[in-house]
């Protein structure tokens, strides 16, 4: 079965089903504008309205902190490489994060492959969730072309009211549909309602920006020495928010963490971030980043021309929430106007 | 969280014994290293590796020696942060962690059979020295050889008696020069840049490699480019700080580029155009 529904009146013993496959993680109200993906065991305590969660699921992909290896200084120099994994169902992820999750694939699976993101990868199961409103002012999944469903997930949910349309994306999702009897086969009425939705958004969710998507990174190279990296830069505080709440944003740091009996520890990785002025230093003392500007501008690059180059793919989602926690005010969307206004690549 | 104890990850090190340890400078010292079991490390001149001591860290350090000295491996390590301090209370017997090698090294099938023009700033002479002694291994496979070592002082001069041996040699034309000199100094004195106008190339046939800060860089190759060296013939290693290796932690990125994975040594003609790089 490739497209089904499931009555909204059934979600409550679907989410206890899906336990089977794991801990149910989904996102949860903290408070009006803000959301968390947390576990949950209660499907009434899932938000299905929501706008993005204040950090994306790359907690569960990729965590602040990470285990790469276990050692015991009895055993002199040796290294156990570890990968810590859990069996998780991420439900309700909207478009734009599931677009996050593909870019963090295509970045670990790229040789040589990162095993502990791909084993990880392998115990997460990923139901998604269609946006039918706008979220906010900070997104711009409208310029990124992110606000429909492309793939990475295992189920895909879109809510029409008093049903959930679902896409089966793999083979586990099938599993998951055969396995829960509540589920019926899309009928043409079904497909009626879901275009009907999918013609409703496609007006609303336009270009924030009024930029070509596929010039984008061109413009970027041209606008390498543009004048509004200067401003941003002015304007950054080096607080390092953005990266941490990317959906993309994946550098990290490798250390070591030694245990409190002084014998065993841990080697382990956390998330690092371009912003701080460190982390392009190296041991002579020269910063290849010294300047916010710099930082700024590399970070933008890192999302809307190298990867481009590189993977083929933008590394912006459009979530917007870089712009929603910028202590700075520093707004995504501005900044590429700006920068398009400069290079000329503004649509009049 | 469950833990799977896997074998590779690209984490895991390999161990290797020190064994014999040299004092360069005040700072610097040549670790000759073996790895533990027999296993050959099989690099290029040009390539690093990643020095392991668990409860401290790791800290990419360029492979020194030449792959043609088979049976141990030789790090050049400048005391400068956690690790390397680490490293330099470590004697003969005592045993590191690596992992590696990593990058792409010295084009060296595309330096067989052209004349070469070698130029080392301060302790870019380290990974230099690693094709120096390939060339010197296989001497027959180049043209005409020369050597330019900038030095910010005397004392920090590293592998002095190698150096010494380098200028006797008649089938290496070697310089040296230091920006201060000390009343000992016999030498040349000023920047590396000063030698290349008096060295005496055929500039088609010359490939340039050159290991050393990106100040040298700039100077180094606006000397050579004035010399009609072509810039499709010109080599260097970029320096930057590679923690995992493996072209993701980013902190080596340039541009599109991992200086890990891609690198660290480029053609000219590749990072030209990024700026930052050089």
């Amino acid at each position: 079965m490739e497209y089904a529904v499931l009555p909204k009146s059934a979600l409550g013993s679907f989410v206890d089903a899906l336990r089977q496959y794991g801990k149910v993680i989904a996102p949860v109200a903290k408070s009006e504008r803000h959301f968390a993906f947390e576990e949950v065991t209660d499907a009434r305590d899932i938000a299905l309205k929501y706008i993005p969660t204040i950090l994306p699921p790359k907690k569960y992909f990729m965590p602040q902190y990470e285990t790469l290896a276990e050692y015991d200084i009895r055993e002199g120099q040796k290294l156990y490489p570890v990968v810590e994994v859990e069996h998780i169902v991420l439900f309700g992820v909207h478009t734009c994060d599931l677009a996050g999750i593909q870019c963090l694939d295509v970045v670990f699976s790229d040789r040589p492959k990162d095993l502990n993101y791909l084993v990880r990868r392998g115990y997460v199961t990923i139901i998604g969730l269609e946006c039918n409103e706008y979220c906010d002012q900070y997104a711009s999944c409208g310029l990124m072309g992110t606000f429909l469903p492309q793939g990475g997930y295992d189920l895909f949910f879109t809510d029409l009211g008093d049903y959930f349309f679902v896409h089966v994306g793999t083979q586990r999702g099938e599993d998951i549909v055969a396995n829960f009897s509540l589920f019926q086969r899309a009928e043409s009425r079904h497909f009626w309602d879901l275009q009907l939705l999918r013609a409703k958004k496609a007006e609303i969710f336009r270009p924030e920006v009024p930029v070509d998507r596929f010039l984008l990174p061109r413009m970027f190279q041209e606008g390498f020495e543009a004048k509004v990296w200067e401003d941003v830069g002015n304007r950054c505080l080096s607080c390092a928010n953005c990266t941490n709440v990317c959906p993309t944003c994946y550098c990290f740091d490798v250390k070591d963490v030694m245990n409190l009996d002084l014998r065993t520890g841990k080697r382990i990785r956390v998330w690092d971030s371009c912003q701080n002025e460190p982390f392009a230093k190296i041991a002579s003392g020269e910063s290849f980043r010294a300047e916010r500007s710099d930082r700024k501008r590399h970070r933008f690059n890192r999302k809307f021309s190298y990867p481009v180059k590189r993977y083929n793919r933008f590394f912006c989602t459009g979530c917007g929430r870089c712009s929603r926690v910028c202590m700075a005010k520093i707004d995504l969307k501005e900044t590429i106007a700006q920068l398009a206004r400069e290079t000329g690549y503004l649509k009049v | 969280m469950e833990k799977i104890r896997i074998s590779h990850t690209g984490y895991e090190v390999r161990e290797a014994r020190i064994l014999r340890v040299t004092r360069l400078t005040e700072s610097d010292k040549l670790f000759e290293l073996a790895l533990v079991g027999g296993e050959i490390l099989d690099f290029e001149p040009g390539q690093f590796v990643e020095v392991s001591l668990v409860g401290i860290g790791e800290a990419p350090i360029s492979l020194s020696s030449s792959p043609t000295q088979r049976k141990s491996f030789e790090l050049c390590v400048r005391a400068v942060g956690r690790l390397t301090h680490a490293l330099h209370r470590l004697e003969p017997g005592d045993v590191v962690g690596i992992r590696g090698p990593f990058g792409v090294g010295f084009p060296i099938t595309k330096l067989i059979g052209h004349d070469l023009l070698l130029v080392a700033g301060g302790i870019g002479l380290a990974p230099l020295r690693s094709l120096i002694k390939y060339i010197l291994d296989n001497r027959r496979d180049f043209g005409r050889v020369h050597v330019l070592f900038g030095c910010r002082d005397p004392q920090n001069l590293l592998f002095q008696d190698e150096i010494e041996e380098w200028q006797r040699r008649m089938d290496v034309g070697f310089q040296c020069t230091v920006d201060r000199a000390d009343p000992d100094w016999k030498g040349n004195v000023g920047l590396v840049t000063s030698l290349i106008p008096g060295i005496d190339i055929n500039p088609e046939e010359t490939f340039a490699v050159m290991v050393g800060p990106p100040v040298m860089y700039r100077f180094v190759i606006a000397e050579l480019l004035k010399k009609g060296i072509p810039e499709s013939q010109i080599v260097l290693s970029l320096e930057r700080h590679m923690k995992c290796g493996l072209g993701k932690c980013g902190h080596c990125q340039i541009h599109d580029i991992y200086c890990c994975q891609d690198g660290p040594v480029f053609f000219y003609e590749r990072i030209k155009n990024l700026k930052g790089a050089i």
